[in-house]
């Protein structure tokens, strides 16, 4: 492997996983600002619960999102200088925006949200968490700024061979970013809605098989409690089916949400970015139809090795165009075009190394694209559907006690993370070879472009990316397990495990420290103790 | 010379010493951890008087270096690259530091807590000196060619300079945090802390008042000469406050030890970025590495409003965390009995 291939790898690697924790940092960031807003609207006691419950992971998680964001920001400049020196005018913006305007208002307000319990009066708390969350959804939104402008660079004028901004509005508002906002965000709710689902189902599945739960001759749940182990009282019962509920209804709303945006995002890229489009059906010659299931190699580069063998008509149509009849071009007619616009080969410049003079490979690999595109939107669909089941199950008040089914809802989480992985993937190696992708549609602007091969830093070796990418997978790959382990103990633990005074707190006999000027203070009278 | 650029350049001067002022003290707080603290209340008494601002504090890092990318991209290509391992170092340290703040306390058992704290300490070491290593490296060059990248291998960064600098961000953020705990803690760590200050920073400053002399030798200006003398000045004049059991007054001082600095380099290296150590032809400058006049206008418009934002906000929360903590109000770590016991998955009936 060479130097840039080891850069794509660490890329794909470390940025794939900052996405599992983003979503549900986004997902579970908003859920738990309602329902602590339900909390503060009703003093239900079951919803100051639930805030502290679900506040704990979403802070579990968190600290993750932020430690690998950090490397993230820092990546283009070591890894990939000559992309940042390339598009730095008009790429820089977005992301200095994104630290200067949001990572700012997200890490401050959720310091005060997690430390001021006591502190700050209930309604001003409430608020810090919100403001947080949407501290994070501007980040979403700066962060899919930078990232569309390469998938469709807007906004700028090529002097001196790079691209410089002169209509921020354009880069601010560009229509791939427009659409891929709502689309993450609502991705990010489905990780959040099938986190709750899942947990949910365990508790309530844990409360039957332990007999705390029981169930009437009608069906009809009869909630019980357990004295012998904290926190499992009736109110816990509420717990657990309002969880249970909200998520099931958010992962559904957050598919629909998905859905009808990502049909603007299809629109767009047919646009846009037709060969991605047409690798996302591994789609040689043009049509309307589109594939369920095609075999053969669809990572061929000769599409006699393609057939499609279940085929809906129309439906490609529908996705690209609107209509059921546009026919979307293929493989073998996108190539001659792509070549003509952008050239068969890359240019004897010393930037591509032992590239230089090769033949520029136009087509993406088509079993990522097309397994990516069906991955996300199946495994999204699959989750949704698991949702509206779930409802229908636990109309009566609670799960039934098949372990199966438990597990499968357990299991279930990880579904809506392959979506958001997969949608990931798709979308940036299905924008290859060009890591700024060239802009065919006759209303944008042609010849910015720049191809994967020019953009790693032509001083760093080899040995240096392998360290890294090394060294940061095998960090990531602990960190993961810790975490894991971290949100099972406390999933496990319950509500108790994040509010310690519904269980049998230990007294405090060893009162034998001095107390500070002005006399002791009580314990709870300066910070959260968070830490 | 051009004025939008200067002016970046002054906004990420401040972006830098924002960054060594604020995250100096938790940084240096963290390799406390290890050093100063006698037990686990008294750790968590440190842990506790960062507990809701280091986040904050490090995005001052982060907006820096997006700052960097989006005002000056050639630097922040050829700073970034060229240091790519020592800044490796400084990502790992950073994920590290991160994640043990929050995951410490969340297993009871002396061996995870352990485990964590040096997670802390020497996280908080490795990206304060990696830090001050790139700072002092961006002011004194790199072996970089025409295109800006850099000759002579992972190492060619390697110089004393790398070591100085180190040593600098190290120094200033013990001393300062030492200052910190002086002013945010009670009792018998507040004392401690005090004493400690008092005796350890004439040695601790010694590092980073190098530096900022050894630019003067090379590009000194009258005006940042006397910042230098100022900077000693005020230094003094932290010490004599904390003697005094001024601690606030002396955290004040030491602060504007930073400032004076940190201005007296970046003011002397200035119009130069980054120079190059092969040809001086090669050096990065304010004028040659910075992005459009559009651009810079955009950015300056958003910062003239986000920047006092984001300043009145973090003060806000340092008004509202004020008072100090104190081993007395440590509460015992948390103990129950959890809802399901281990192995729900696993064990069956
Ligand atoms: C759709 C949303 C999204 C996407 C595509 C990305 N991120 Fe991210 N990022 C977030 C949404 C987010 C977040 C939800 O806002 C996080 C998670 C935890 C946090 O603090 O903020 C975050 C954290 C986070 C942090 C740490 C902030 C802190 O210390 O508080 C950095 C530096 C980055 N990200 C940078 C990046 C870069 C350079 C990306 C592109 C490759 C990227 N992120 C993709
Ligand atoms: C602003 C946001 C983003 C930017 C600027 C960005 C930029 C890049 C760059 C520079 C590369 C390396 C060149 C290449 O191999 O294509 C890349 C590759 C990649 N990115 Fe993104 N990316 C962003 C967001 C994401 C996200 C959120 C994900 C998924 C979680 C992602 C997944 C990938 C993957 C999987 C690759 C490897 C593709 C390949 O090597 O073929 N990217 N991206
Ligand atoms: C019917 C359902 C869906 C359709 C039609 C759809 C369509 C699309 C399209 C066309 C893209 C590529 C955009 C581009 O490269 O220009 C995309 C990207 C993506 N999708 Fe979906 N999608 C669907 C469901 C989902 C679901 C359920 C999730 C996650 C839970 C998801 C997560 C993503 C992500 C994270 C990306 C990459 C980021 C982006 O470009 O927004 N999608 N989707």
């Amino acid at each position: 492997m060479d130097a840039l291939e080891i850069a794509r790898w660490q890329f794909g690697i470390t940025t794939v996983y900052h996405f599992m924790m983003v979503p549900l940092t986004i997902g579970l960031g908003l859920v738990v600002a309602v329902i602590q807003t339900a909390w503060y609207r009703t003093g239900k006691p079951e919803y100051l619960r639930m805030t502290k419950f679900w506040g704990k992971l979403f802070l579990i998680n968190f600290i993750m999102g932020v430690a690998t964001g950090i490397v993230q920001e820092f990546q283009f400049g070591m890894a990939w200088s000559e992309y940042s020196r390339f598009v730095g005018d008009v790429f820089g913006a977005p992301l200095a925006l994104e630290a200067l305007l949001a990572f700012f208002v997200e890490s401050t307000f959720l310091g005060l949200w997690i430390f001021g319990w006591k502190q700050l009066k209930p309604a001003i708390h409430l608020a810090c968490l919100w403001v947080a969350v949407v501290g994070s959804a501007l980040s979403a939104y700066f962060i899919i700024v930078a990232n569309s402008w390469m998938q469709h660079p807007v906004g700028v004028e090529m002097i001196n061979g790079r691209p410089v901004m002169t209509d921020a509005w354009a880069v601010f508002t560009n229509n791939t970013a427009l659409v891929a906002v709502p689309h993450t965000l609502f991705g990010a709710l489905a990780v959040a809605g099938g986190f709750l689902l899942g947990i949910a189902w365990y508790h309530l599945w844990r409360r039957r098989h332990d007999g705390v739960d029981t169930v009437g001759a009608d069906g009809r749940i009869i909630p019980g409690e357990d004295a012998s182990i904290s926190g499992r009282d009736r109110a816990d019962y509420k717990v657990w089916i309002r969880s249970l509920r909200i998520g099931a209804v958010v992962a559904m709303i957050s598919f629909a949400g998905t859905a009808v945006t990502g049909d603007l995002q299809g629109k767009l890229m047919f646009q846009q970015q037709p060969m991605k489009m047409a690798a996302a059906e591994a789609a040689c010659h043009d049509g309307t139809g589109f594939s369920v299931l095609s075999v053969g190699n669809v990572g061929s580069k000769n599409c006699d090795d393609v057939v499609a063998v279940i085929e809906v008509p129309g439906i490609l149509s529908f996705l690209a165009k609107g209509d059921f009849t546009t026919e979307v071009k293929g493989v073998n007619s996108l190539l001659p075009e792509y070549k003509e616009k952008y050239g068969t080969t890359l240019p004897d410049n010393p930037i591509y190394g032992d590239r230089a003079g090769q033949e520029i490979q136009y087509v993406p690999v088509m079993e990522v694209t097309y397994w990516g595109f069906r991955m996300m939107i199946g495994f999204g669909g699959l989750a949704a559907l698991a949702a509206l089941v779930a409802l229908w199950i636990t109309r009566k008040g609670t799960v039934p006690e098949s372990r199966w089914l438990m597990r499968l809802a357990v299991f279930g989480i990880l579904a809506p993370f392959g979506a958001n992985a997969a949608g990931w993937i798709f979308t940036e190696m299905g924008r290859q070879p060009f890591v700024v992708a060239p802009n065919p549609d006759p209303s944008g602007i042609d010849q910015v472009f720049m191809f994967t091969a020019a953009a790693v830093s032509p001083g760093v070796s080899a040995g240096e990316l392998i360290a890294s990418l090394v060294a940061l997978t095998a960090v990531y790959a602990v960190l993961l397990v810790v975490e894991v382990k971290l949100l099972v103990k406390y999933i496990r633990g319950g509500v108790v495990s994040a509010m310690p005074e519904l269980g049998h707190a230990p007294v405090d006999e060893n009162e034998d420290e001095t107390p500070g000027p002005g006399g002791p203070k009580p314990a709870d009278d300066v910070l959260a103790f968070a830490y | 010379m051009e004025l939008l650029p200067t002016i970046w350049f002054i906004a990420i001067a401040v972006l830098w010493t924002g960054y060594l002022f604020l995250e100096g003290f938790d940084l240096g707080v963290g390799m406390l951890m290890k050093l100063f603290a006698r037990n686990n209340t008294e750790r968590r008494v440190l842990l506790n008087t960062i507990g809701p601002v280091w986040d904050g504090n490090e995005v001052w890092l982060l907006t820096a270096g997006g700052a960097t990318f989006a005002a000056f991209p050639l630097w922040y290509a050829s700073l970034f690259s060229a240091l790519y391992l020592p800044l490796l170092v400084v990502l790992l340290a950073l994920i590290f530091r991160a994640v043990a703040f929050e995951y410490r306390g969340k297993v009871d058992t002396d061996s995870w807590r352990n485990r964590w704290d040096w997670a802390i300490a020497l996280g908080s070491f490795f990206a304060a000196f990696g830090v001050g290593a790139a700072l002092a490296l961006t002011t004194t060059g790199l072996p970089l060619n025409a295109n800006g990248d850099r000759e002579g291998g992972p190492m060619a960064w390697f110089s004393g300079y790398a070591l100085l600098g180190g040593a600098a961000v190290v120094g200033f953020s013990l001393v300062h945090a030492l200052a910190f705990l002086a002013l945010k803690t009670d009792g018998d760590v507040r004392h401690r802390a005090r004493q400690w200050f008092v005796r350890l920073l004439p040695v601790l400053l010694l590092p980073i008042a190098a530096w900022a002399l050894a630019i003067q030798f090379m590009d000194g200006k009258p005006w940042t000469w006397a910042a230098v003398v100022l900077a000693v000045a005020a230094a003094i004049t932290a010490w004599l406050l904390a003697r005094k059991g001024a601690e606030g007054r002396a955290f004040l001082a030491l602060g504007g030890f930073l400032v004076l600095g940190t201005a007296s380099i970046f003011g002397a290296v200035f119009p130069v970025v980054l120079p190059s150590t092969l040809d001086s032809a090669f050096d990065l400058t304010v004028s040659n590495a910075s992005s459009s006049d559009y651009t810079l206008g955009l950015m300056s418009i958003v910062a003239a409003f986000g920047l006092p934002l984001v300043i009145a906000y973090q003060a806000w929360t340092y008004w509202v965390f004020r008072r100090r903590v104190s081993t007395a109000h440590i509460p015992e770590a948390h103990s129950f009995l959890p809802a399901v016991a281990a192995r729900a998955f696993t064990t069956k009936g």
